[in-house]
């Protein structure tokens, strides 16, 4: 391996507010190596790299390239030192097209797309991309987002690259496909740095990873020294137990049946099709499938959030009452039924809690219209929103903080903290953990457990593979709106589920 | 009559293309501009105080140089509109205040400056009447091409007009040229898509909202100098320019921010703004109501435009949005 | 563009957490005392006079005599109730720039009222009429945007903003249609002669039923917008969408609902205008409020009872920028750039609010 420092961090300090989000970081990245960093959510990786890449300044500490002191205030400066970020959230501008995307704030020489589109071909060609220049962002797919940004900063000369959480949007066929390009680049001298909190990703790709913990640097090492465990403990910096306890399911109770459940799109694709299965209370289903998929509109659609075609069917039975049709109720009569819906959406609050608002409004969210008259009760929300805080370890202010700023992982506790308290017959969750730190998550695992315990009928729509296979007692993986299968949770392999996610329903709908 | 009408139209859209082709390039690169009615006046009243003073220092009218006559005013009006643009950027982009309320604040300012000078003015000539009048300036201004008057239906409808009107359209082409085919014109469009992608890809947003911002200003602000220099004869009467700034901004809904089709939506403009002349017949109250034409029209595009929802035909997607590269 | 800078960024800025109440307010109050100074400067390079004579002019334009602090109250009032009738469409996020064209039809229908109906029928009937008939016209009026923004999302702003100049016209049209005398194209005081449809005055003060209507609605949103249901459904609408929608808040409706009452409020304020002030209508009976009262709302952050602080500090700002004008022989537009020039300070203040500068020169130099 080269030896020579393509990057080199030292006492690298960044606050934001009060929060500190790294503290007195090192960092040395080679010429021609992969570098892992690797922490939790909320470590500080991505806040790092942003100060790498020009998004942030550092508040204090140095950074130099090529061993020479750099000053990186802009992403500008960063690409003058020939070092480019792929962020999770892509930055591509939508109405766009590809190439348009790629040029964006080169200013050297003739403006002539052309030329431009031959100097690109070279490259798809060079590490064998696979795509179509003209296409504008709005249309494309995940993967092929990502492509495009990693085209754009290779177009940039960058010699070293940023990936922040490159997989976690990608199948596991298509991280495969990545991982072969970042080898190319790696062995064309390029530096590589991965951000990432996959374990297995780690020991499979990088040379070297260096684990941050908490914003802080806590070490770096070899990767063909480094075991799964071994790098979990750094991680965590206690010993963890990997497993998450999975109690048999006892007394399951038919609660969901869903038949021929469709959905389509305003642009006239079908978002779901013929879906059909059934949901029991005491156990938990998980759901799995790459995004867009279709999962967020099988949950908005048992809670009434989306049009779904006239044939399709999602029959509840409750105990009280003769079994209901919810397609067709109101997402408020349906909550009043019993079934409940905790979505975290990307942005984390955007849906189920409004960030300006305290704790206490928010617990309103769901109640305020109990009662009579047209003012609010305050009361019941205010004792909820402090039972919460206090049974499931909250970390805020007071009751009436803003959500908007209390961390990630507590936020989310305010969430599912408030949608198990109405104490549903049938739970969904989407995405509950995401951002949070492990041991965050495992709180929520357990509440997760507990409800089953309680009897409630579960839908878990989760993005990690391990997770899924550890947690659930159903998986069902669903491909581009269809079912491709429903396996054990006991039994089901990460492999097996990959191939269901992907397999067959090669969309084509592109061809048409 | 069909060449009169013609005509008038055109004449009546040249202020309103120089106001939405100035908003487009404003609104493209993220910034809302509401103050365009008020850059619009402070343009035409700085040019009204450049002609005052230079044909002021003037022995006699017969000495004014054609070239000082116009380059004068012409200065002074881009140098009113930029500090409007400056006001404004500093304003929203530097201190990321909303941009809705900085830009009716600066109409309210805009109008009341060009009111106030232009009262000051009057008041310091002694007029009998509430305007000011600048004939010598105008007279340049308004210098047609030759053969406008030999040639008929043709003169009338291609030549006969002042070199502001041609400049108006051909700034308007020179922007559409711009936005689709240069280097600079992606950068800016992508700075008010995306503000955050376009940093990120090393293209400076605050440089590109303020020069966008107050080259569209200055475009803006010709429009009020060619009202009063060349559609009003160079005279300027308090609120004289009316609410043609807002009209402008109905424009650029209507051009679907496409600076090319605002030349034709100008025209359109202009010919429903003064159609209730050539309609015979027409009682004096039903006149007012044909004036609300063009706003009604606008409406009705920007509802048709909502339905159809076409990603191509939105506004750009930043649009009214201020940006802060830490924001969490 | 290859160039490498070489040092650190002079100014770096990040955002605040939150600033104690005192402090942000401090900052604002320092900011409207530099608009004063800078306004002051500027009088005094145009007049000649010592800045303290302006500010003495200023405050003796406003508070002068009985009948000033009359005046001032009336145009405090006015201008509050079309801030308070946009205040909630703001705290949606839906950009009501129309009220305007609200207030102007909502005077419009009781003008109409006036002139068709007076005389005719028994004057409390009238009244009850007209009041109807304005809240209801200016209502439907606000509704129509919001209609089309809840149903295909129309961008509002725009929207509202058109509908003000349909309502100018619409104003002119009836002007004419009504002129009185004949040619004069001006409807002319109202029902002189009999005061038909005349709101009432209450003892010998012109002005005080619509100052104490005002404070009535200043008291009934800071209700409506901290302690009722509507108010709390508005605000999960403004804050986000989507959250709205997924706790089953039906969106559409509270857009339309909350347009309606600012639309209604902004026919009161016609009604107020027309019926108890001016007793006639023309196309500037609205006089830019609906534009002031767009920034009185924003600098008060949407609460009513800040809002009447900012509605007095324009007042007074607009009616102290009168007297000058009137004192120093400038004209009358003056208040209109004094007033600008506060509000470019007071909007810019609020950047010192939610952000923090950082000056680097104090640090030592990196090599």
């Amino acid at each position: 391996m080269a030896e020579a420092l393509a990057l080199e961090l030292k006492g690298i300090t960044k606050t934001f507010g009060g929060v500190v989000a790294n503290k007195d970081v090192d960092l040395k990245v080679y010429k021609g190596e992969i570098l892992s960093i690797l922490g939790e959510n909320g470590s500080g990786k991505t806040t790092l790299m942003n100060m790498v890449s020009g998004i942030y300044y550092p508040d204090s500490g140095e950074i130099l390239v090529d061993g020479k002191s750099a000053v990186i205030s802009s992403p500008k400066d960063a690409f003058a030192y020939k070092i480019g970020m792929i962020h999770q959230h892509f930055k591509l501008v939508d109405v766009f097209t590809a190439t348009q995307n790629i040029v964006l704030g080169i200013k050297d020489g003739k403006f002539n797309i052309k030329a431009v589109e031959k100097k690109v071909q070279d490259i798809t060609d060079k590490y064998g991309f696979n795509i179509d220049l003209n296409k504008k962002i709005y249309e494309m797919s995940v993967s092929e987002k990502q492509t495009v940004e990693i085209i754009k900063v290779l177009y940039r000369g960058a010699d070293i690259l940023i990936l922040d959480e490159p997989t976690a949007v990608l199948t596991p066929q298509e991280t495969r496909k990545l991982f072969d390009i970042l080898r190319k680049m790696k062995k064309d001298g390029k530096s590589i740095i991965i951000i990432t909190h996959k374990l297995h990703e780690v020991l499979e790709i990088s040379d070297r990873v260096t684990i941050l913990r908490k914003g802080e640097y806590v070490d770096t090492v070899d990767t063909k020294d480094a075991t799964e465990q071994s790098l979990t403990e750094m991680m965590m910096g206690e010993k963890v137990d990997l497993n998450i306890t999975r109690e048999e399911p006892k007394n399951l109770v038919e609660r969901l049946v869903v038949d021929n459940l469709t959905v389509i799109k305003h642009d006239g694709t079908v978002a779901l099709d013929s879906i059909e299965f059934n949901a029991y209370g005491g156990e938990i289903l998980g759901v799995a499938g790459i995004s867009g998929c279709g999962q967020k509109e099988l949950l908005e659609s048992i809670a009434g959030l989306q049009t779904t075609t006239k044939k399709s069917s999602i029959l509840y039975k409750p105990d009280d009452l003769g079994p209901q049709q919810l397609v067709g109720k109101t997402p408020k009569e349906i909550r009043k039924l019993g079934v409940a819906l905790s979505f975290v959406p990307e942005d984390r609050l955007g849906m189920g809690l409004v960030g300006n608002m305290d704790i206490i409004d928010n617990m309103m969210l769901r109640s305020y219209k109990s009662g009579k008259g047209s003012f609010l009760n305050r009361k019941q929300p205010k004792s909820l929103a402090n039972r919460i805080i206090k049974n499931l370890e909250v970390v805020t202010p007071s009751a009436s903080t803003p959500v908007r700023q209390l961390s990630g992982g507590n936020v989310q506790k305010v969430l599912v903290g408030r949608e198990i308290s109405s104490e549903p017959k049938v739970l969904m969750v989407a995405y509950p953990v995401r951002g949070l730190d492990i041991n965050s998550s495992y709180t929520i695992y357990n509440l997760l457990s507990e409800q089953k315990k309680k009897g409630t009928a579960i839908i878990f729509v989760g993005e990690d593979l391990d997770v899924l296979i550890e947690l659930c007692d159903r998986i069902m993986v669903i491909n581009s709106g269809k079912i491709t299968g429903i396996v054990d949770g006991k039994t089901a392999t990460k492999e097996e589920i990959g191939l269901l996610m992907t397999k067959s329903v090669e969309r084509d709908d592109n061809n048409e | 009559m069909i060449a009169t009408i013609i005509q008038r139209a055109i004449v009546q859209g040249i202020p309103l293309l120089f106001g939405s082709t100035g908003e487009i390039m404003t609104e493209k690169s993220g910034n809302l501009n509401l103050g365009i009615p008020g850059i619009m006046y402070v343009g035409g009243i700085s040019g009204v105080i450049g002609a005052f003073l230079y044909e002021n220092s003037l022995a006699a009218p017969e000495d004014a140089n054609g070239f000082l006559a116009i380059l004068i005013p012409l200065l002074c009006s881009i140098l009113g509109s930029l500090i409007m643009g400056l006001i404004y950027c500093f304003l929203t982009v530097t201190l990321r205040a909303n941009q809705n309320v900085t830009g009716l604040a600066m109409t309210t300012f805009g109008v009341g400056f060009g009111n106030f000078f232009g009262g000051s003015l009057i008041k310091l000539v002694d007029s009998d009447v509430p305007s000011i009048t600048l004939t010598t300036t105008s007279n340049f201004f308004r210098a047609t091409l030759p053969f406008a008057e030999t040639t008929g239906w043709f003169g009338k409808i291609f030549l006969s007009y002042g070199f502001l009107a041609y400049a108006a359209i051909i700034i308007a082409l020179g922007c559409s040229f711009f936005l689709n085919r240069t280097r600079g014109g992606l950068h800016l469009r992508a700075v008010g898509e995306n503000p955050a992608t376009a940093d990120a890809a090393g293209i400076s947003v605050v440089k590109t909202k303020y020069l966008a911002t107050c080259i569209g200003s200055v475009i803006a602000g010709f429009g009020g100098l060619y009202y009063v220099m060349d559609y009003a004869n160079g005279v300027w009467s308090n609120d004289g320019f009316g609410d043609r700034g807002w009209l402008a901004i109905a424009l650029v809904i209507f051009a679907i921010w496409k600076p090319k089709t605002s030349i034709f939506g100008s025209i359109l403009f202009g010919g429903l703004y003064i159609i209730y002349l050539f309609i015979p017949g027409l009682a004096l109250r039903t006149q007012e109501l044909f004036k609300a034409l063009p706003y009604v029209v606008t409406i009705i595009v920007l509802i048709i435009v909502s339905i159809r929802s076409k990603k191509e035909n939105q506004g750009p997607q930043s649009l009214g949005l201020s940006y802060f590269r830490e924001e969490r | 563009m290859n160039k490498v800078k070489n040092h650190e960024p002079l100014v770096h800025i990040s955002k605040r957490d939150s600033l104690p109440m005192y402090k942000s307010w401090a900052i604002r109050g320092m900011a409207i005392i530099a608009a004063l100074i800078v306004a002051g400067i500027i009088t005094m390079l145009l007049t000649g006079e010592n800045p303290l004579s302006v500010y003495l002019t200023m405050i003796k334009g406003a508070f002068g005599t009985s009948r000033r602090i009359w005046s001032l109250l009336q145009g405090l009032a006015m201008l509050l109730c079309v801030s308070l009738a946009v205040t909630p469409a703001f705290k949606m996020r839906f950009w009501n720039i129309g009220a305007e064209g609200q207030v102007l039809i909502g005077g419009l229908a009781t003008a109409a009222c006036m002139i068709t109906l007076g005389n005719k029928i028994p004057n409390a009937l009238l009244i009850i009429i007209m009041i109807a008939a304005s809240i209801v016209s200016a209502a439907i009026w606000a509704l129509i945007p919001a209609f089309f923004k809840a149903k295909f999302n129309t961008n509002e702003t725009l929207f509202t903003l058109m509908m003000n100049y349909v309502a100018i016209q619409l104003v002119s049209y009836f002007e004419i249609l009504w002129e009185n005398p004949k040619g004069s194209s001006n409807i002319g005081i109202i029902n002189q002669a009999t005061h038909a449809g005349w709101l009432p005055t209450i003892g010998n003060f012109e002005y005080l039923l619509n100052v104490l209507v005002v404070l009535a609605l200043t008291v009934f949103m800071y209700i409506y917008l901290k302690y009722s249901k509507h108010g709390y459904e508005l605000t999960v609408v403004g804050e986000s969408e989507n959250t709205a929608r997924y706790i089953g808040i039906n969106v559409k409706k509270v857009i339309m609902r909350t347009m309606i009452l600012s639309g209604a409020i902004c026919g009161i304020a016609g009604l107020l205008l027309v019926g108890g002030t001016n007793h006639t209508i023309t196309t500037t009976t609205a006089g830019g409020r609906g534009f002031t009262a767009i920034m009185v709302s924003w600098l008060a952050k949407f609460n009513p009872i800040y809002m009447i602080l900012t509605a007095f500090l324009i007042s007074f700002m607009q009616a102290g920028a009168g007297e000058i004008s009137t004192v120093f022989g400038l004209n009358e537009s003056f208040s209109d750039i004094i007033t600008g020039i506060i509000l470019f300070f007071i909007i810019g203040c609020e950047f010192f609010i939610n952000y923090k500068m950082h000056f680097r020169f104090s640090q030592k130099e990196v090599r």
